[in-house]
């Protein structure tokens, strides 16, 4: 994966210099007394995967939310590319941030094709009258939408499915043009929120594929995820999530050792002996896990970074049986 | 509905075991011949006298001359043997029946068979007593037994029952066995799917959709010009009509033709509209080219509704309030001396103020209430539907400012004369004279074709999947950059528009506007009630349905006068069995019906406003 990360460097959007896509500062959240996500900055930088994990219930998705201008942040301010961001969804994905949604939200009873083209909405101009009197310009910009449309599901690789209706495609497939659906409006940075839930390994490992060509496209792309070798594995940086506070951010090995966030994961060992104990039998338990995944891994004959692997299996270990 | 959940049912396939039987317990070749052997006796008997006086409607005492229920026997009977023939594998007939199977021959039996001992116990019943009935109709009650028992004989592939489990309740084993019995009806009903069309040449493609076009104007003026007083004819005519085309349905000729007509739509269209247009020159007096005008309002206003339920997904329940609204403009600006504007404009001005107004009208009311969704919409869209009517009754000078006068409302509207073509004279046009009401009927049509144009492109395109978006998910719809108040905004002014544009046509057609025709729910559509379920009836977003939701919802109260006080209560029952067993509506949208049949291919090209 490391080789990927650095044919990127070749791409000519990354030897400019990096911008600021997206700035996020002080990000608050309360929902009545409740506070989903307290004082987060987040930054995305052009050419950037970063990932953004965090136990259940830390508030990702919340902060998505208030990214996406679905919620308005109580407190705190969301830049794209400098400009603050207006507080509606719709225009936020016009100014050119597009997102998934983590539990699906195709359009089920559209085709394929249709989905991606209300994705065009944004950068189509196309109202009532011109849809009406049916000039040239309908039919060059309709033309236009359905060409860039299906260059999009070949490049997600769903061309052959076009006229299919969304809700028959199977759940895998469905991911995929919801990423294609949101690649549509032609976006400067894409939310993916759990892209890999409920997908198999080899699922799993065609997403990260996808989202590296996407980031070759030159789109910034920010990923909340709970498979952590997805994330260790894609993202340049990663951000840890905690209560809705920000513990640590940085690249994926100085996350994996922060004591912190394995904490934040499994909890904190007790004080006195019983705490020592169950800790010596979690370990031993995760060392038999661990010399199993191995043998598996060897028969696979995969070649993986051995030492980020303990802690990659231990910590996010509910998520692993996806 | 859910045909995929039974057993499969291929009928080409016979499984393991179990020969493929009959409901009728008799050979298959013997069945086939019965039912088209009955079929043919069945026809014979319509040229022979079933009764004996001319007072039952329709004269049924001729020999040689079907008439009334005779006719319609002898359609269903003529269909029932065209039928039969093509199961014993007729050459000739085989492009009657694409999908094979036997459910067509059965369906068209049973209405056949329906009609004619609906007309047999309706001659005795009404003249009293069997000594009414001529021989002819005991050959024609002896022609459609057989001709039905030799229909269920045909073999279908039973669906694999499990018994109920016998530590049920005995309720619950007798709701298990019916349902099994149900399964095994649907199979005996079912039908193969349709082989592959073999490509026609584009002339005979045309010729197809002329003679499709000239059978549903034939259907359409037999239906209407049945005498109000003779109801039993008009429900012979719904039962032939009914189970007939069920039983094309299910031979699969219905998809071919329309098939034919999506890959042609212009043609078709135009098709459509001059067999719509050729209507009132078939009628020999004005009598039903009203019920034809009216109609034609009624469906034109509930297309607009189409825009407004079938594609955005808004709930509107008081759509009648725009068609007012175009009314009392038209009437207002008409030269009506009940009106308190002195001034008289030409037709195309007042009908674009008509739209114009109520186009106002809708987003001023649309601005509020499109920011809430769902129930609360259609409440709020009910409150100022009523709001509308309520103002117009006031606005009398005595309660409020002298608009509208009140109760009374505007009446004397005067007869449009468009370039010196006066509205409310006769016309004689290549022999065929037509009176006032065939005059606003052949307006109308042109009014219903420019709804039908704005339907169908605004549907299929940009601005149209943008309202489809906002009713699947709208919050995803708005993550993708649409504005959904905007983009909802303008389908509910469009529809209103629609309809104002209809309502300056209707001002003229009905003489006098009052406030009572624009109420929620009345006796007489359009009223928001009707219009609403003439959509959800006809079916969804699609061009066709609400036309023919229309028709129906018009004619049945009309022709059926003798259900009197109970209209209302049978036009509700009619509509929850619907719902319960065609949600998708009588002509279904093709992606809500590919909701219902998951398992079929998508077909090339997905239709987006119905055929």
């Amino acid at each position: 994966m490391t080789t990927d990360t650095t044919t990127q460097d070749a791409t000519p959007d990354a030897t400019a210099p990096r911008e600021t896509v997206l700035d996020a500062r002080g990000v608050t959240m309360r929902f009545g007394g409740l506070t989903a996500v307290r004082g987060v900055d987040l930054t995305v930088n052009s050419g950037e995967i970063v990932g953004l994990i965090g136990p259940n219930g830390a508030g990702k998705t919340t902060f998505f939310n208030c990214l996406t201008g679905l919620y308005i942040p109580t407190e705190g301010e969301v830049r794209y590319k400098g400009k603050v961001l207006p507080p509606k969804s719709f225009k936020v994905t016009a100014a050119g941030i597009a997102r998934t949604f983590q539990n699906i939200r195709l359009f089920a009873n559209m085709t394929v094709l249709e989905n991606v083209l209300v994705g065009r909405h944004t950068r189509t101009k196309e109202g009532l009258w011109s849809a009406l009197l049916r000039g040239p310009g309908f039919h060059r910009a309709e033309a236009a939408s359905r060409a860039r449309a299906m260059e999009l599901l070949e490049f997600v690789g769903l061309a052959h499915k076009a006229e299919h209706l969304s809700r028959n495609l199977p759940y895998g497939e469905q991911r995929k043009l919801e990423i294609a659906r949101a690649l549509a409006s032609e976006p400067g940075l894409l939310l993916l929120d759990e892209p890999t839930a409920g997908m198999n390994p080899q699922e799993t490992r065609a997403t990260e594929e996808l989202v590296f060509a996407i980031r070759d496209m030159g789109i910034a792309v920010l990923v909340i995820e709970h498979d952590m070798r997805f994330i260790m594995n894609l993202c340049d940086r990663v951000a840890v999530l905690v209560q809705g506070e920000k513990l640590i951010e940085g690249d994926s090995a100085t996350v994996q050792r922060d004591e912190r966030v394995v904490a934040a994961y499994l909890g904190e060992p007790f004080e006195g002996a019983p705490g020592d104990e169950e800790a010596a039998e979690v370990e031993q338990a995760e060392a038999h896990a661990q010399a199993q995944a191995e043998t598996e891994e060897e028969a696979a004959a995969e070649a993986q970074a051995e030492s980020a692997e303990t802690t990659t299996d231990a910590a996010p270990g509910k998520e692993n049986d996806r | 509905m859910t045909t995929h959940t039974t057993a499969p049912e291929t009928p080409s396939t016979p499984s393991t075991g179990s020969e493929p039987t009959g409901i009728v317990p008799i050979p298959a070749h013997i069945g086939r011949a019965l039912a088209t052997g009955g079929a043919v006796l069945t026809v014979a008997s319509t040229f022979l006298p079933w009764t004996w006086t001319s007072d039952f409607p329709g004269d049924l005492t001729l020999y040689g001359n079907p008439g009334g229920l005779q006719l319609l026997v002898l359609i269903g009977g003529t269909l029932t043997a065209l039928l039969g023939l093509a199961s014993h594998g007729v050459k000739q007939l085989g492009w009657l029946v694409p999908a094979g199977g036997t459910g067509a021959l059965t369906l068209a039996a049973l209405g056949t068979f329906g009609t004619a001992w609906y007309t047999i116990i309706a001659i005795t019943a009404e003249l009293g007593g069997l000594v009414h009935l001529e021989p002819g109709a005991w050959v024609l009650a002896a022609g459609t037994l057989t001709m039905l028992t030799g229909a269920l004989a045909q073999p279908f592939e039973r669906p694999v029952s499990e018994p109920a489990d016998p530590d049920d309740t005995r309720r619950d084993q007798l709701r298990h066995n019916a349902r099994n019995k149900l399964a095994v009806v649907r199979a005996a009903l079912a039908s193969g799917t349709p082989a592959p069309a073999r490509a026609l040449p584009t002339y005979a493609e045309i010729l197809v959709i002329i003679a499709a076009m000239a059978i549903g104007l034939t259907v359409f003026t037999y239906g209407i010009s049945t005498p109000h007083d003779e109801s039993e004819l008009f429900i012979g005519f719904l039962i032939v009509v009914g189970f007939c085309f069920a039983a094309l349905l299910k031979a699969g000729l219905v998809g071919r033709v329309s098939a034919i007509t999506s890959k042609h739509r212009n043609i078709t269209m135009v098709g459509a509209f001059v067999a719509a247009a050729a209507f009132p020159f078939t009628q020999s007096d004005d009598q039903y080219a009203t019920i034809g005008v009216y109609i034609l309002i009624f469906a034109t206003v509930a297309l607009g509704l189409n825009v407004v339920v079938g594609l955005a997904g808004l709930l509107d329940l008081g759509y009648v309030a725009f068609l007012g609204v175009g009314a009392y403009t038209a009437a207002l600006v008409s030269g009506s001396p009940s009106s308190p504007l002195n001034f008289h404009v030409p037709f195309w001005a007042s009908a674009l103020l008509g739209a114009l107004v109520a186009m106002i009208f809708g987003v001023l009311i649309g601005a509020p209430t499109l920011r809430l969704r769902g129930d609360y919409l259609a409440i709020v869209t009910l409150g100022f539907g009523e709001i509308f009517r309520l103002a117009v009754l006031n606005m009398d000078g005595t309660s409020g400012p002298d608009v509208t006068n009140g109760s009374n409302g505007i009446s004397a509207i005067p007869n449009l004369n468009v370039l010196g073509f006066d509205f409310g004279q006769e016309h004689t046009f290549l022999g065929f004279t037509i009176a006032r009401f065939a005059n606003y009927f052949l307006l109308m049509l042109l009014i219903t074709l420019i709804v039908v144009v704005v339907f169908r492109r605004s549907s299929d395109s940009r601005i149209g999947r943008a309202w489809i978006a906002v009713r699947e998910d709208e919050t995803a719809a708005r993550a993708m950059g649409i504005n959904g108040f905007r983009v909802k905004l303008i389908a509910f002014a469009l529809g209103a528009t629609l309809a104002g544009l209809a309502g300056a046509v209707q001002a003229h057609v009905t003489y006098t506007v009052t406030p009572e025709q624009y109420q929620f729910a009345h006796v007489v559509p359009p009223n928001s009630a009707f219009l609403l379920a003439a959509v959800v009836l006809g079916g969804m977003g699609t061009i066709s349905g609400p036309l023919v939701g229309a028709a129906l919802l018009y004619l049945i109260p009309a022709k059926l006068q003798f259900l009197g006080d109970y209209q209302l209560l049978t036009f509700g029952l009619a509509l929850v069995l619907l719902m319960r067993f065609r949600p998708e509506g009588l002509i279904a949208n093709r992606r809500r019906q590919l909701e219902f049949h998951e398992n079929t291919e998508a077909p090339e090209v997905l239709s987006k406003a119905g055929v």
